[in-house]
């Protein structure tokens, strides 16, 4: 038997607040398909405000990009439903905006990068064009106007040569540019805030160092909220501020990116963190999480990673752990720091 | 969106479990399922695919054993039965169901015998076809080169001339044209299309890593070719078949109306006998044309529901 | 890019020659004499034969004879003579060939109006009842052999609702030539819809589609701007390579509504053995067919940059 209670609010990590630019408040976002209802995303809630990197940890299925693209409402609705939560953006709920309206802050006020920058760009026009489209459509501006302002965020981007490549062709770029022209798109109308999912995971790891860091500059210059989304533990440690760490559609840890290297409170995240090949591990065996994510239409009962769990007990098979603060072993908050699991002081404190 | 087609995720290995703990995951096995498995899945439930199944399987019923659906004959001609009487459409199953043409011969006995012809072109040519064009699409696709060169070259050759056309100028040389004739002559110009699908289906085979696995393991030629490319190959080339047998059998049908088809019993014959009567004696031409047009919508039916089934982009 | 072009000429010219050859061979070399055929039942005297045959130069080695005509054709255009007239093949071609053209031109137009129409129609609603019907319908238009359809629309519409007329009297009336065109683009028409549709329908699930709506950019403009443009590049592609396949069906529509084209004058050449006519023609029509494919490549490269450069 599952007890499911409602989930205790996570002390909000800055002082002085500035109220949050997004907040995502126990989204659930279900697909019919043709086996069953899948439960990608089970009460999730986060929030970034103007300048912040929250980073979105988790392994493929644990429904990390379903929740970014239900942000930017480009679900398809047929077989995706949200029967539950709110998605605050400067406190609106968007989900009760009509389609014209959220299609107004899509690409404008929220931008998003994808992974695979070759296929997420339209192969038969050129990147000055599919740049310049932002400004034509939601500006108004003219092919000219649109052209040459293309051109000057193919430099911002740091693409060399921006104006005699604007009307060249995506496939004629290496895969890092054409990174840099996601981003381009994706800052053109200057978004309070930008999603980008997986944006380095199709690329070298150099190239990955670059295209990170220009993202971090932009971010800075531009003050914007940042989400990234991940599964790569190395990438995040230097761009973001706090991490929200997922597995089966719920958020299972949220703390500021140092403390969950140093100190992580979820024996998944610690999972995590040991699967990481270091330098000083000579001749041992590497380490991963036994076991595989497991299949959405057949969550297991209590804690969703009790099957490949080190530390499960019989009470991780039948209650659902909810995202309770974590806390010094003296009981001082620890501001930010959450975790969904039963035994998280064990694992947090030894 | 995660990817929930195919999993095997068992219970972890119980090395914590309580013996007193219900198994979280249900019994329903997860075993992996191949291409072939899961397309079959869905063809069981697919309407057209049932639908074309049961025609095809009847017309090869008609065509083995014609004597079951009729007593008539279809060559005897009893003038006293003159074309002008209409099809007795009560009286169903039975030799004056549909009517007689011209010659005193009746619709529905010439129906039933008449699927013979359209039954073993459709066949025969599509069996010539798939080994000759499997043959040269195989071996250009996989040695490529100047082998590929010449061969694309002589499919290009082939190519060239409007199947039609071709078919036509040969068939014209022949006054007696039996079966082994006609499937000669369309298997002559048909081969090109499927030597093309499977020259691309090799070639993109090829390059698969389990190929170059099994290059690097030291297979020889023969091997790789007949145990690893030919059944990824398989997809492809059995849809463009179905659905050529079709086309086949309605060309077999259009030659029939030139006046250059089959010699004997078949339905093309009929279709263009009938068509000068059209305005008096419809039947004479409307039946077989049904029939005609069923057929070759069943082949045609049964390869795009097989083509949706192996299609890995629509599961 | 001038160097794809270069080479996919160089890969006509033996496929030119390959193909006037083999059609050179089955005309010529299986039975069949066509002088003797000029006679008809009554037979001529073994001497006229023989002389109508020198002069024709049908007493030669196949392969002679081969080369001859092909120089013809090389250095004079001359693409031969038919026999029962007397007229250069040329002549021949150029009385039949605006009224192929004008029946061909109206079944292309008909044929990407309503085969791309009801493709995107269909394609946008991929996988909904609409998309379904469309796809039964285009599998019965395929399925329907071309002269079957021709006597059904012939009788219905010409016979017995008197809507239009039966035959083609006079070919530079467009209202004669509709059921004929209609008759003739019909199976194009089903296979280009269905092109259309599956392009769509592929297309819509791709990434790039995907990207176009997070940057908030209207539907409609998703759909026209980005979709078509991907889409349409196999359509437009198999519609240049259609043009063979328009003139293979000219001959049974031609037939049927007895008109006097290219496709009937084939039909008839080949009935009566007329080698030199038959000849003559598929020689041109092979040229037109391989003259469409380059530019369809070439097309093909325009639409698609990813080729232009490879």
């Amino acid at each position: 038997m599952t007890i499911i209670e409602e989930a205790a609010p996570v002390p909000a990590p800055r002082d002085g607040e500035d109220a949050p630019l997004l907040e995502v408040r126990d989204l659930h976002v279900e697909f019919a398909t043709r086996e069953g209802v899948v439960r990608a995303v089970n009460g999730v809630n986060y929030n970034v405000h103007a300048g912040e990197t929250l980073a979105v940890l988790g392994e493929s299925g644990s429904g990390k990009s379903v929740t970014a693209q239900a942000i930017m409402g480009i679900l398809d609705m047929p077989p995706a439903r949200i029967p539950q939560g709110e998605i605050l953006f400067r406190g609106q709920d968007m989900l009760k905006m009509s389609t014209e309206e959220r299609r107004k802050i899509r690409g404008r006020r929220i931008a998003m990068i994808f992974q695979d920058a070759l296929s997420s760009l339209n192969p038969v026009l050129s990147v000055g064009y599919q740049i310049g489209e932002l400004f034509r459509v939601h500006q108004g501006l003219s092919k000219k106007e649109a052209r040459a302002k293309s051109i000057e965020l193919m430099d911002r981007v740091k693409i060399p040569a921006a104006a005699a490549r604007v009307n060249d062709y995506p496939h004629q770029f290496s895969g890092g540019m054409r990174q840099r022209i996601m981003i381009a798109m994706a800052l053109a109308l200057e978004p309070d805030m930008i999603i980008a999912d997986e944006p380095t995971t199709a690329l070298d790891v150099t190239v990955q160092a670059q295209v990170m860091d220009l993202l971090a500059e932009l971010q800075r210059e531009y003050q914007m909220g940042l989400i990234l989304i991940t599964h790569d533990l190395g990438v995040v440690a230097d761009v973001a501020d706090k991490i929200a760490v997922m597995y089966a559609g719920r958020i299972v840890e949220t703390a500021p990116v140092r403390e969950l290297y140093k100190r992580p409170a979820h024996p998944y995240t610690r999972g995590l963190l040991d699967s990481i090949p270091r330098l000083d591990q000579k001749g041992q065996e590497l380490y991963a999480i036994k076991g595989l994510p497991p299949n959405l239409l057949h969550v297991p009962t209590g804690c969703a990673f009790n099957p490949r769990c080190p530390k499960a007990q019989d009470i991780c098979r039948t209650e659902v752990p909810v995202l309770v603060p974590v806390t010094e072993q003296d009981g001082t908050d620890l501001v930010g720091r959450g975790s969904a699991c039963h035994f998280w002081k064990e694992t947090i404190h030894g | 969106m995660p990817d929930m087609t195919k999993s095997d995720t068992a219970t972890a290995e119980p090395d914590s479990v309580d013996a007193a703990t219900p198994a979280p995951q249900p019994a329903k096995s997860e075993k992996t399922r191949s291409l072939w498995g899961d397309a079959w899945q869905d063809l069981r439930r697919n309407k057209i695919f049932l639908i074309s199944s049961v025609l095809i399987v009847l017309l090869l019923l008609i065509t083995f054993f014609p004597g079951w659906f009729t007593s008539g004959n279809p060559a005897y001609g009893d003038l006293s039965k003159h074309y002008l009487q209409k099809p007795q459409l009560g009286k169903v199953f039975s030799t004056e169901w549909l009517g007689y043409d011209q010659q005193g011969r009746s619709v529905y006995a010439r129906l039933i015998y008449g699927a013979r012809a359209s039954i073993a072109v459709g066949f025969g040519t599509t069996f010539a076809v798939t080994i000759v064009g499997g043959l040269v699409g195989m071996i250009a696709g996989y040695f490529g080169g100047i082998v590929d060169s010449v061969l694309s070259r002589l499919v290009d050759v082939f190519f060239g001339i409007p199947f039609l056309l071709g078919t036509m100028v040969t068939l014209n040389s022949f006054p007696e044209r039996t079966a082994w004739v006609v499937i000669g002559a369309l298997s002559f110009f048909g081969w090109t299309q499927l030597a093309r699908v499977m020259r691309g289906a090799v070639i993109t085979t090829k390059q698969s890593d389990y190929v170059q696995a099994a290059k690097a393991l030291g297979a020889s030629t023969p091997r790789i070719l007949f145990r690893h490319i030919l059944p990824n190959t398989l997809a492809p080339v059995i849809v463009v078949a179905t659905i050529s047998l079709g086309v086949y059998i309605g060309s077999e049908a259009t030659l029939s109306f030139l006046g250059l088809g089959l010699n004997g019993v078949s339905w093309g014959n009929d279709i263009s006998d009938g068509g000068s009567s059209i305005r008096i004696a419809q039947w004479i031409m409307l039946y077989p044309s049904i029939m005609l047009t069923i057929t070759v919508l069943a082949f045609i039916m049964l390869g795009e529901a097989v083509r949706n089934a192996l299609d890995p982009k629509t599961r | 890019m001038g160097r794809y072009v270069a080479r996919r000429l160089l890969q006509m010219i033996p496929v030119f020659f390959g193909t006037t050859l083999l059609i050179f061979l089955m005309v010529y070399a299986l039975p069949g004499d066509p002088v003797r055929g000029l006679f008809g039942d009554k037979g001529g005297s073994p001497q006229v034969i023989a002389a109508l045959r020198h002069q024709y130069g049908l007493d030669q080695n196949i392969f002679v004879q081969y080369f001859n005509y092909m120089k013809g054709i090389i250095l004079h255009a001359d693409f031969g003579t038919q026999i029962a007239s007397g007229r250069p093949v040329t002549d021949v071609l150029g009385d039949a060939f605006p009224v192929t053209l004008r029946l061909g031109g109206f079944a292309f137009a008909i044929e990407i109006v309503l085969g791309v129409g009801l493709g995107v129609y269909a394609g946008l609603r991929a996988g909904r009842a609409a998309d379904t019907a469309v796809l039964l319908f285009t599998l019965l238009l395929i399925s329907v052999p071309v002269f079957v359809l021709g006597f059904i629309l012939q009788w219905i519409f010409a016979d017995e609702l008197q809507w239009l007329e039966p035959n083609v009297n006079d070919a530079s009336n467009y209202g004669q030539l509709l059921m004929p065109a209609i008759v003739l683009a019909t199976a194009s028409l089903a296979y280009v819809s269905r092109l259309t549709r599956t392009s769509i329908a592929e297309n819509m699930r791709a990434d790039y589609v995907r990207t176009a709506i997070a940057k908030g950019l209207p539907r409609r403009r998703v759909v026209t701007v980005h979709l078509m443009r991907n889409s349409m590049i196999p359509v437009v592609t198999y519609l240049g390579t259609d043009i063979g396949g328009l003139l293979g069906g000219a001959v049974i529509t031609e037939g049927i509504f007895n008109i006097q084209g290219i496709g009937g004058t084939i039909y008839q050449s080949i009935i009566r053995r007329e080698g030199t006519t038959l000849v003559g023609l598929v020689t041109i029509l092979v040229l037109v067919y391989l003259v469409a494919s380059l530019l369809v490549d070439l097309l093909y490269a325009v639409l698609d940059p990813r080729i232009r450069y490879a």
